[in-house]
């Protein structure tokens, strides 16, 4: 009798390999956070941004060797609940080797003397505790909240039903609200934003957890599969399938700062530290792209008809929202959020092309883009004046002739984000057009190409302002970035131009075929 | 045919001077020389290119191909035809010249001549890449890549507006790249559709693409036309040039006006032509519409213009409307005409811009108004002028004349109406350069910039002191040597043309039959 009961008791498969990057990098989540309570404060920096980097190299040494004898259609585990699959695998690398760069750019302690987070984020700003941290070196407690959440991102590009879907979406944005308000400088609009950020997050969680439950009494499951099996042919109830859709999807698009739900990203990007809009520009980006990539095309694909014009006619404003508000901007953290949304608005079309060709070219461009968006912010984070980053787009002013090279990097980057032939920007752009044109967009492309077109107008005159304008006198000044901010820097302008030039071998890695179920 | 290496050592060589000369920035004199040489060895290459070449032979020539993104079947190809070799030509004779003509260029404040010749070699790999790819995508990078160069020495190195024209400049040729981008792609997509693997070859494209149904067709040709119209300028498109051409330094507007905007015109030949022959047809009254308004408004507005580097600019504008016309006139003599007026108006017009850069050298003013009686002074520089503004209005005997009656001539079997509009430019193209150098050079010595304002510091000179005139010099030795050579060849190609018209009458002849176009019953021997 006990025998038999405990015989029903069926254990999960764990396929351990498949899952050791996740589990290392929340393992290291959880041992970070005992850093952070019992060494001393004089060792925890060395000890957490050795831990994190230790960490992120061997979830992707993990990864490498799972890579090897990965079966070729990908498995799922945890009964179901993971699926890894080469898109995930690929998301995955993406994302630990953005995160990586990311961390560098959190533990740099040169360009903010003292690091650029607050000593204690709870103290009120403006008073005199707070004039009193502002000498103090930084806390550490970003290094753990960054690993959990992008382990909560890598469960979230691997989660095979909407649960799983949901707890890694909490798990990967409430440290990130956290981390929004841990700004050194200008802490109001820092806190502001982390506020701003948590509220309207909130609102997309409930959005995408009432989808949730309506697809749920669609289907009767929260499997990807099994709502797409239910949707390929049954008299159930339409309105709540595209009702459920339309919820679930709005919370997806929120993440993914895609307009018209784009409204929190400037704010967010201008007010958290640099290296935390980074983060967030560069791997959120990747992870909430990789999630609306699986939902679309394990459990929507078949009801694509109807949603598809929907999301059509998503992908226009986003996309003229980015460019055209981009053009009146003068804040250029806030510029290059709505460049963001831009782009976002591209990645959405190479998400709906639901092609293999389609997928390959949305994971390609989420990787050149989280590249050139990493080192955007690093050397965003390099222009100072007396109050910080010198963020005012004018004063950005000659800043060629003060800091020639500073200025040649950031207009290599800027022509990738216009998608000048030779960066990554334009192959990102081609292929993601390409395999829109091949499924029957051609409209939405020719729409995307004069967004484009707009849109290199702000880029164009950053890159006016530095080379043909003369430096004010009490200008900003480029701080000498410290050893992983010049890392990350390098890093991502080599990867800029590289991909640019000779795309071949990442194009080759980018088709990875179908998602598993 | 051997010399396969000619068009990569031709692309590359720019390069690597560019590179060189940049590290040399910061010392002058050694920068020019090395600019110099470059582009002198540049030349070179281009006249064993020229002799590799022969005329008769296959279409394309001197091809090499290296895989450069097989997913998607893009190919490092290069090769030429005759129409192709004569511009490549064309970019290494002028290259040196500018850099003669911008040897001691007055530049912006803080910035070096090193660094504006070595973006000048720059953006001469790219211009000989867009004319040498032969795949398609490899013509759309560079085509855009030029533009960064282009942006560059405009934008840094240009007059009080530089950085309002560099900006319209680059928009809009990027809205017409884009545009075609478009097309690229649909014309990808549909090679893929056809041939089951995707291919930007050009050879390829230009078998499947004709059998295309004519919608198809039109919306891809579309694409490209948008590009080339901005390009090349046609008229409702082309207020970005007079901007850029006359905020642009001297020898970058040779450079803007001689071989970018040629790019224009080659790609409605090589891409528009060759690849959607239907859609050419379907659209080309539409062009031949453009380019008439282009040839009498163009004409119109240079007359009206006060300041010579605008001026020099709508001469352009009119003249490229009598290579749009040869082109869509769709005849062997017309096409051929169009083709040598294409390298012709390089000369001829890079030359009108060089001299026009010489008058302002020494009266430091743009406006016509300043000037008067010039010729007085400079007797040398007034009679070059006049050679450069009788080529460009097209005299007999020289260059322009024979590619301009060459276009007339065989454009007016096909189209007599525009033809005959076309003519009636001839003559406002003698109104206008005449009245050009009749204010400069002739009469008495007068205008603020050669006598100076009145009660200003020059107003008591005598024009005919000797102070006076060692202020305003006539042409010193390097602005003999520079413009020499193209004297020479304006007249000798307005003499002994066969040398480029043999070149470039065969592969006219293949554009032609790629077009599914014959000569008219009615044509004649012609210049034969």
């Amino acid at each position: 009798m006990l025998l038999a009961q405990v015989e029903q008791v069926q254990v999960p498969d764990l396929d351990f390999p498949a899952i050791a990057p996740i589990l290392i990098v929340l393992g290291a989540a959880c041992v970070s956070v005992l850093f952070e309570a019992f060494l001393p404060r004089s060792a925890r920096w060395a000890a957490q941004f050795g831990l994190s980097v230790l960490t992120l190299v061997g979830a992707g040494a993990a990864l490498l060797a799972y890579l090897g004898d990965a079966p070729a259609t990908g498995v799922t585990t945890l009964a179901g609940a993971l699926a890894v699959d080469k898109p995930a695998l690929f998301l995955w690398a993406t994302l630990l080797i953005l995160g990586l760069g990311s961390v560098f750019l959190m533990a740099d302690r040169r360009v903010e003397p003292g690091g650029a987070f607050a000593a204690d984020a709870a103290i009120r700003p403006g008073t005199i505790q707070d004039r009193a941290q502002a000498t103090t070196v930084m806390q550490t407690e970003v290094f753990p909240l960054a690993l959990f959440s992008l382990g909560g991102m890598m469960v979230f590009t691997a989660s095979n039903d909407l649960l799983t879907m949901f707890i890694a979406l909490e798990v990967l944005s409430l440290p990130l609200y956290l981390m929004c308000g841990l700004a050194r400088r200008r802490r109001l609009i820092s806190q502001e934003a982390a506020v701003k950020y948590f509220l309207l997050g909130a609102f997309a969680s409930a959005f995408f957890l009432y989808g949730l439950a309506l697809l749920y009494g669609y289907a009767g499951s929260i499997k990807l599969s099994a709502i797409a099996a239910a949707a390929g042919g049954s008299d159930r109830s339409d309105t709540l399938l595209f009702a459920g859709i339309g919820l679930l999807v709005v919370g997806l698009l929120f993440k993914a700062a895609v307009g018209p739900f784009h409204t929190w990203s400037p704010d967010v990007y201008q007010g958290a530290p640099t290296p935390v809009t980074a983060f967030m520009g560069a791997c959120t980006k990747v992870a909430a792209f990789g999630g609306i990539l699986r939902v679309f095309s394990v459990a929507f694909e078949a009801t694509s008809w109807e949603w598809r014009g929907v999301l059509w006619g998503v992908a226009i404003v986003s996309m003229l929202i980015g460019a055209i508000l981009g053009l009146t901007q003068t804040d250029i953290k806030r510029m290059v959020a709505y460049s963001s949304v831009a782009h976002a608005g591209f990645l959405l079309i190479g998400s709906i092309a639901l092609t293999d060709e389609g997928r390959a070219a949305t994971l390609f461009y989420l990787l050149t883009y989280g590249f050139t968006t990493l080192s955007v912010f690093a050397v965003i984070s390099l222009v100072r004046d007396a109050n910080g980053e010198a963020t005012q787009i004018s004063s950005w002013a000659g800043l060629a002739k003060r800091s020639p090279v500073v200025a040649g990097i950031f207009t290599v980057l800027l022509l990738a984000l216009a998608g000048i032939p030779f960066t990554s920007g334009f192959v990102g752009k081609f292929v993601v057009f390409s395999a829109a044109l091949a499924d029957g967009m051609a409209p939405l492309v020719v729409i995307a190409l004069l967004a484009s077109a707009v849109a290199a107008f702000f880029y164009l005159r950053i890159i006016v302002l530095m080379y043909m304008r003369e430096p004010e006198e009490d200008g900003p000044t480029v701080s000498l970035p410290g050893v992983p901010t010049t890392i990350t820097i390098a890093l991502g302008v080599a990867v800029t131009i590289l991909l640019g030039v000779f795309p071949s071998a990442v194009l080759d890695w980018s088709v990875v075929g179908a998602f598993v179920s | 045919m051997s010399g396969a290496f000619l068009l990569p050592a031709l692309l590359f060589l720019p390069l690597v001077g560019g590179v060189v000369v940049a590290l040399l920035r910061n010392n002058d004199k050694l920068a020019k020389l090395a600019a110099l040489g470059f582009s002198l060895g540049e030349l070179v290459l281009a006249v064993f290119a020229w002799i590799a070449f022969d005329a008769n032979g296959a279409r394309l020539q001197l091809t090499s191909s290296v895989e450069w993104i097989p997913q998607f079947g893009v190919n490092f190809a290069l090769g030429v035809d005759g129409i192709a070799l004569v511009m490549i030509a064309l970019i290494a004779f002028l290259v040196p010249i500018v850099i003669g003509a911008s040897w001691e260029e007055k530049l912006p404040e803080g910035r070096t001549l090193g660094g504006f010749l070595s973006l000048i070699l720059v953006m001469e790999t790219f211009m000989v890449g867009v004319f040498a790819a032969t795949d398609v995508f490899l013509f759309y990078v560079f085509f855009e890549a030029m533009l960064i160069p282009a942006y560059f020495l405009i934008g840094r190195f240009g007059g009080p507006r530089r950085t309002y024209a560099a900006m319209k400049f680059f928009l809009y040729s990027l809205l017409g790249g884009l545009i075609m981008l478009a097309s690229v792609i649909g014309v990808y997509v549909t090679s893929a559709d056809v041939l089951g693997k995707g291919t930007f070859e050009w050879a390829k494209l230009a078998e499947i693409s004709k059998d295309l149904s004519p919608t198809a067709q039109f919306w891809l040709f579309l694409g490209f036309f948008v590009a080339f119209a901005i390009k090349a300028p046609l008229v409702p498109l082309h207020t970005w040039l007079p901007d850029s051409a006359a905020e642009a330094p001297v020898g970058v507007g040779v450079l803007l006006v001689g071989v970018l905007d040629k790019v224009g015109t080659f790609g409605f030949l090589r891409y528009g032509l060759s690849l959607f022959p239907e859609a050419s047809k379907q659209l080309a009254p539409l062009v031949l519409v453009l380019a008439v308004i282009g040839i009498l408004y163009g004409a119109f507005l240079a007359f009206g213009q006060s300041d010579m580097k605008r001026f020099v600019a709508f001469t352009s504008i009119a003249h490229f409307g009598f290579i749009a016309l040869g082109i869509f006139a769709f005849s062997s003599q017309s096409i051929s005409g169009s083709v040598l007026y294409m390298v012709n108006h390089g000369i001829s017009t890079g030359m009108l811009f060089l001299v026009v850069g010489m008058v302002m050298a020494r009266g430091g003013s743009r406006q016509f108004a300043d000037y008067g009686g010039m010729a007085k002074l400079t007797p040398v520089l007034g009679g070059l002028f006049l050679v450069a503004g009788l080529s460009s209005l097209a005299l007999p005997g020289t260059n322009s004349f024979v590619s301009e009656f060459l276009v007339l001539v065989g454009s007016f079997p096909n189209e007599p109406v525009f033809t005959i509009l076309a003519s009636v430019g001839m003559v406002l193209a003698a109104l206008y350069v005449l009245r050009a150098y009749q204010q400069i050079m002739q009469g008495p010595v007068r205008g603020t910039a050669l006598v100076g304002l009145a009660g200003g510091p020059g107003s008591a000179t005598d024009p005919e002191s000797d102070t006076f005139k060692s202020k305003i010099a006539d042409l010193s030795r390097r602005e003999l040597i520079v413009l020499a050579p193209l004297v020479a060849l304006i007249i000798g190609l307005g003499v002994y043309p066969k040398p480029v018209l043999d070149v470039i009458t065969p592969s006219v002849t293949a554009t032609m039959t790629e077009a599914g176009v014959t000569d008219p019953v009615v044509a004649q021997e012609g210049d034969k």
